[in-house]
């Protein structure tokens, strides 16, 4: 069938199916992009695997964190799908040539901060992925159908941890909600520029690839988020949040995305930090990829 | 291709016992016991499976695209192989 | 008959060897050689954790003192810890943690083997459940250190150096226990035997070298342990009291 004709037909577009080029270099930069945001992700919530407070929420954490590594995994392999491989893919990040989610450039200052991003950030990257299970490409949508399964645990386990701290002593209340207004805006920024500023927004939407604008889901997520606030006893710090009974919405102040830019451009708290502990791994471990791969070798010209 | 990754293999899973592998994804590994084992670790954290086959993904051979009507569309006017093609009296029992 | 009564500062060994191990393997998760590793070594961190928790819930219904597995884990001091040196030492090179692994895991294996069926029911429970675990952590140290001894000329050389570098602390896992329901001193032969087909087949050799002079099991550790337990514990102790 003609990719015109399965898109039309909100077929599933394939991988050996014919494909216009501009598509699959569209899915190969998102897809990557979303494969390396799971793995930089790993890190500021692994920055307190070795300090949680208590042995279950350590287990859970480390839990939490190796599901990111498996859906960087996933990702990475429906990106091999489009004809790339993986050492690429991780060669761009390294050199900075592909970017990942800014959020993960914040650093994790306190406990609440684990709590913060898998209330907030996970639960952000719920409402942006739920949609993707529909994606025009199949491995992508197969992938993050996996995901989104793993994912509703770790915005629960934020939420808990939030609500344990919120409901605890004065000083874990102020650490929530010390959390939660450092994470709050960086959050709402995770759904990208506004509609008017998104230029290739249109083309993904004609795609198939994205099925929601960035402003629809991050006012889905505003409207999701707020009663969880109230029920945490945790105010979000916007004072310009109120809920509009004429749009059936929530209004919400104005984001100042010039931070977003600048921790685009690298200029973060933590970009800097984040890749090099990213090629420190993936250096220090070229010698133990190396000998696997020799002694794969080994075994298959002795058994030739 | 470049070949600076190990091999990538298919994963099947069986999620019970009484049913098929069926294809879970795609993962890295040196060779096929590696494989067998970062299968386990990736695709069955959550009692997704009973048992694991891992392919390299170089020896699946597919159908090609440009041939899915020559393959697939002469199937589709031989409706008798399905029993709903057949009408039974009124009456008649366990057939 | 009465079931004897397993000491509690036995099953404290056991359970701080695991919890101070899950501690070591958490910090791969994000620095593995590669993802499909990041994955195996949280299994295995995770695994650990849980032998820990349970068996530090159990040390503390044995001494009947009421501390729960959060009591045991934050609030004790390195002189109260009862873990072998082997575990608590940093391990952030890959062929360390893997050497590590491959003796650790094959003698937990035997031991929980062998409590699996001790009278004690408890710790029979825990070790039943541990003891599937423990083999597969035993299966990846064993297929990684063939890999790691056998496949490049500096791979062989690290792993070598690995070993060499672990082994000082191998026979601290052996020190008798008259009274513990297992006395580890029993298992020497076997654990050895194992490991030593594993490493004989890597193209490795086992090292002969003196044994540290040890002393996890009394209090007395490396000031190794002292550093781990600070980041461990100091959010834990910083809000006394509180839940998480
Ligand atoms: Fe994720
Ligand atoms: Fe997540």
């Amino acid at each position: 069938m003609r990719f015109e004709d399965l898109l039309a037909g909100d077929g599933r577009v394939e991988p050996r199916d014919e494909m216009p080029d501009a598509y699959r270099r569209t899915l190969v930069r998102q897809i990557a992009q979303h494969a390396h945001s799971e793995i930089i992700g790993m890190q500021p919530e692994g920055n307190w695997i070795s300090r949680a407070p208590s042995l279950r929420r350590k287990a859970i954490l480390m839990a939490k964190v190796q599901d990111e590594a498996g859906h960087g995994l996933y990702l990475y392999a429906a990106a091999e799908t489009l004809g790339v491989d993986r050492a690429d893919l991780l060669d761009q990040l390294h050199t900075g040539r592909q970017k990942y989610s800014s959020i993960f450039n914040y650093p994790t200052l306190t406990w609440a901060d684990v709590g913060a991003i898998g209330w907030l950030v996970d639960g952000a990257a719920i409402v942006n992925q739920v949609p993707l299970c529909r994606c025009s490409y199949g491995p992508y949508a197969r992938a993050m159908v996996r995901v989104c399964k793993e994912e509703s645990f770790h915005q629960r386990q934020g939420f808990e941890i939030l609500h344990t701290l919120a409901h605890g002593s004065p000083a874990q209340h102020a650490m929530a909600q010390d959390a939660v207004d450092r994470y709050w805006w960086p959050a709402l920024m995770m759904f990208g520029p506004p509609d008017d500023d998104s230029p290739n927004s249109a083309q993904s939407m004609a795609w198939g690839i994205k099925r929601f604008s960035n402003d629809e889901l991050r006012q889905r997520f505003v409207d999701m988020t707020v009663p969880q606030a109230e029920a945490l006893g945790l105010t979000l710090p916007d004072p310009d949040l109120r809920w509009n009974d004429e749009r059936g919405h929530h209004d919400f102040g104005e984001i100042d995305f010039t931070e977003l830019y600048e921790v685009v451009r690298g200029n973060g708290p933590c970009n800097a930090d984040r890749i090099a502990h990213k090629v420190r791994a993936h250096e220090d471990g070229a010698w133990v990829r190396e000998a696997a791969a020799a002694y794969a070798a080994k075994r298959e010209a002795g058994a030739a | 291709m470049s070949s600076r990754d190990w091999p990538l293999w298919e994963v099947f899973v069986r999620p019970r016992r009484g049913l098929s592998h069926v294809h879970a994804g795609s993962l890295h590994a040196p060779d096929a016991e590696m494989a067998l084992r970062n299968a386990r670790d990736v695709y069955t954290r959550r009692q997704e499976g009973v048992s694991l086959w891992v392919v390299p993904s170089a020896e699946i051979v597919a159908s090609d695209p440009g041939e899915r009507d020559a393959f697939f569309d002469p199937a589709e006017d031989k409706v008798y192989r399905h029993p709903t093609f057949y009408d039974v009296p009124e009456g008649v029992q366990h057939l | 008959m009465t079931t004897p009564v397993t000491p509690a500062g036995f099953v404290l060994g056991l359970a701080d060897d695991a919890l101070v191990s899950a501690q070591r393997m958490g910090w791969w998760i994000s620095r593995a050689p590669e993802l499909e590793e990041d994955l195996a070594l949280a299994n295995i961190g995770l695994d650990q954790l849980g032998q820990a928790r349970a068996l530090l819930t159990y040390a503390g219904e044995l001494e009947g003192t009421g501390r729960t597995e959060d009591d045991l884990a934050y609030l004790r001091d390195d002189r109260d810890f009862r873990n072998v040196w082997l575990v608590e030492r940093p391990q952030t090179d890959f062929g360390v943690t893997i050497a590590r692994l491959l003796v650790f895991a094959t003698w937990q294996s035997e031991l929980y083997a062998a409590l699996a069926s001790s009278a004690d029911l408890t710790l029979a429970g825990v070790a039943g459940k541990a003891v599937k675990e423990v083999a597969y952590h035993v299966d990846h140290a064993r297929l990684w250190t063939l890999r790691l001894g056998d496949g490049t000329e500096e791979s062989h050389r690290r792993m070598q150096d690995a070993l060499d570098a672990e082994w000082p602390y191998v026979e601290e896992l052996f020190v008798a226990d008259p009274d513990a329901p297992i006395d580890p001193a029993t298992l020497r032969d076997a654990v050895l035997g194992r490991v030593g087909e594993v490493v004989a087949a890597a193209t490795l050799t086992v090292p002969e070298v003196a044994p540290s002079v040890g002393g996890g099991r009394r209090g007395l550790h490396t000031e190794h342990l002292g550093h781990l337990l600070a980041g461990m514990q100091h959010l834990h102790r910083s809000h006394p009291g509180v839940t998480w």
